[in-house]
């Protein structure tokens, strides 16, 4: 097990410093404009439809929401991208150095940095599998995966949503702890139970949405398989081993039926598979939403080694408007391991025992003021 | 009148015998290569579906009676439930079934054998089915929940409700497995109309029932899965481990396709069912036990 309480905002915030120093002039904010698949040319089933199987790692160093730095920039120029993609290799390089053996002691509390690789119990070097690359969509390298509302971000939450998920704070904890307000963690309680900490660290899902949908990037165990037959297309992400079973042409099941990934049903526009899931938890709270969110995801092929991958987002009780993203699924030749989380999850009952014993000290501290 | 009912009867008794000779196969026999299954394009029996056994071989593989509860403990007389299955009265109790093993026997060395009956004394505390751990090859065909084979042309996919565990086919051989892994390394193969799954790489913390059986990491499954009708598989697994048993042995049974119209694997994310059972003693307010 390892532990899941490093975000993908805290790598977002390190890629927008250093993207803060690379960008200089960025390429105009481009429109998305829908493609027409290469139809003649891709692979297809048996069935005629196109050919989406295979296994696929979807790391990439393209955040879901754009750095402020870049405004309403949806694609950095070639030489940004160089330049940030050379210095992550640099970084890794460097971290991937031996270990100064007489080096001292972290500091108590950790060394200050927040970053994944940082602070004292973090994530080394050695654990990170983010991507090399930024997105590569209609050749140009991406700077989010979000392309709609413009600045790439996602959108405010209603003030009705944020008082919903105020109220949860003193409820159970769930993905949006981890993604997207790391204030949260802060919270009165939230190490009294395990139902308070995150879906990722009681290995519910996996963090950062990697499960989906949407299923996004996110830190290491990023790959995906998709097997097609003649009525379904199954979608599985490694991490934790989560299975969707796209029932094409299926009807979505009733209200009453709430499944943690949602209930997914599929159909083919041209040769883009197009995924409508609702039915989610309200334990699910894909950043922030509410048991009302609904997801289309679009696939496509792009090249016998290159799915696109789209999704549109929308929950009227938690955003007021939808919003979109897209990034590639490059085809891998690397192997899926078994992502057995909750087996070995020796964190989760520490980080409780933790929570119990420092309990203790201070009970103790307090009588001892007495 | 009886002259009619005579005849009736005459004629009932030579429809029945004509009826007899068509419908019974002569010789007697269970062949499954009679029947023809649908197939892919590829030309491979077509095994997409969901299925599900209709046994009791995930309380125990062996033939076995009723029993009062899967845990027992000595009564003034004989075993009554153990104190931490009580409660559960008689939806607690084991039920009985013929078994799935072949001959009956498993073919345990002595202090396998030994381990067997600890883990079957200390069933609550050491079944990873109670913890709701992956549950392993073979005993995920045979837990009380269905699963999906997802075939293709490029690709044969397990996924299981129970855990929301899987398992991919390799087509391929990726050679020997990497790591260990709950739910093995499996590779494919298709023997006539046979699907042969050889499955390694396994650790040694799976069971194969709620009786204890068990195995180490050098647990060796090969299975074979064949299409006996329009909605039966047969299940064969052929189970090697020298380190726990002294030979190679087989179970078998049939699994049954789910023909609901709607019929679909749903949540059994069980992980969160157990968050009291292996957390509950850590919460700052811990509920009474």
């Amino acid at each position: 097990m390892r532990t899941h309480q490093l975000t993908s905002a805290l790598v977002l915030a390190v890629i927008a410093s250093w993207s803060a120093s690379i960008i200089g002039q960025g390429s105009a904010g481009q429109s998305v404009r829908p493609r027409a698949a290469a139809s003649t040319t891709i692979a297809r089933t048996p069935d005629g439809q196109p050919d989406l199987q295979g296994l696929y790692d979807v790391a990439t160093l393209t955040p879901l929401e754009r750095p402020a730095a870049f405004g309403n920039t949806l694609s950095l120029t070639d030489e940004q991208a160089r330049k940030l993609e050379q210095a992550v290799a640099d970084r890794k390089e460097r971290l991937a150095l031996p270990s100064d053996g007489n080096r001292a002691a972290p500091p108590v509390g950790g060394d200050g940095s927040t970053g994944a690789a940082g602070n004292v119990g973090g994530y080394n070097n050695f654990w990170i599998d983010n991507g090399t690359q930024y997105v590569t969509v209609d050749g140009q390298k991406r700077t989010s995966i979000i392309v709609d509302p413009a600045n790439g971000r996602v959108p405010a939450l209603l003030p009705e949503a944020t008082k919903r998920n105020a109220a949860r704070l003193l409820q159970t904890t769930s993905d949006e702890q981890e993604s997207s307000d790391p204030g949260l963690e802060r919270a009165a309680n939230a190490y009294d139970d395990p139902e308070r900490r995150p879906l990722g660290e009681r290995c519910l899902l996996g963090f950062g949405s990697t499960s989906g949908p949407p299923a996004l990037p996110v830190l290491y165990n990023n790959l995906h398989q998709i097997v097609q037959t003649r009525n379904t297309v199954m979608i599985i992400n490694e991490m934790n081993h989560d299975v969707r079973v796209v029932r094409i042409g299926g009807q979505h099941l009733a209200p009453t039926v709430r499944k943690w990934m949602g209930d997914s049903i599929g159909r083919w526009e041209g040769d883009t598979l197009v995924i409508d899931t609702t039915n989610f938890t309200d334990k699910t709270r894909f950043r922030g939403s509410s048991e009302n969110l609904h997801v289309v995801e679009r696939i496509s092929r792009i090249d016998d080694k290159t799915l696109l991958y789209r999704f549109t987002v929308e929950d009227p009780t938690t955003w007021a408007t939808p919003w979109t993203g897209e990034y590639t699924w490059p085809v891998t030749d690397e192997q899926m391991f078994e992502y057995a989380c909750h087996e070995a999850n020796y964190a989760l009952g520490n980080i409780l025992r933790g929570a119990r014993q420092r309990d203790r000290e201070s009970a103790a501290k307090r009588s001892e003021n007495r | 009148m009886s002259f009619r009912r005579l005849l009736l009867a005459v004629t009932i008794a030579a429809v029945a015998a004509a009826g007899f000779y068509v419908g019974t196969p002569l010789s007697g026999q269970q062949q499954p290569a009679a029947y023809r299954p649908p197939r892919l394009p590829d030309g491979h029996p077509d095994l997409n579906g969901i299925w599900q056994a209709l046994n009791t071989a995930n309380y125990d593989i062996q033939t076995h009676v009723a029993r009062p509860a899967m845990q027992l403990r000595p009564g003034p007389y004989g075993p009554v439930p153990a104190a931490s299955v009580l409660a559960l009265g008689a939806v607690g109790a084991v039920p009985p079934g013929l078994g799935i093993v072949e001959n009956d026997e498993i073919p345990y060395k002595p202090e396998a054998l030994a381990q067997k009956k600890k883990n079957q004394d200390s069933w609550t505390t050491l079944d990873p089915e109670v913890k709701c751990y992956l549950p392993g090859i073979p005993r995920a065909h045979y837990m009380p929940y269905p699963f999906q084979i997802l075939q293709s042309t490029k690709a044969i996919f397990f996924a299981y409700e129970y855990a929301g565990a899987t398992r991919n086919i390799y087509l391929k051989d990726p050679g020997p497995a990497p790591v260990d892994s709950w739910m093995g390394q499996s590779v494919g193969k298709w023997e006539g109309d046979t699907l042969v799954i050889d499955v390694t790489g396994f650790n040694d913390q799976t069971w194969f029932d709620r009786a204890g059986n068990f195995h180490s990491e050098q647990l060796h499954v090969v299975e074979r899965f064949t299409r006996t009708s329009a909605d039966h598989l047969r299940y064969e697994a052929t189970i090697e481990d020298p380190q726990t048993f002294t030979r190679a042995w087989k179970i078998s049974m049939p699994l049954y396709r789910r023909i609901e119209p709607n019929a679909q694997l749903m949540d059994f994310k069980c992980v969160e069912f157990v968050e009291e059972l292996i957390y509950g003693p850590y919460r700052k307010n811990p509920l009474p036990r």
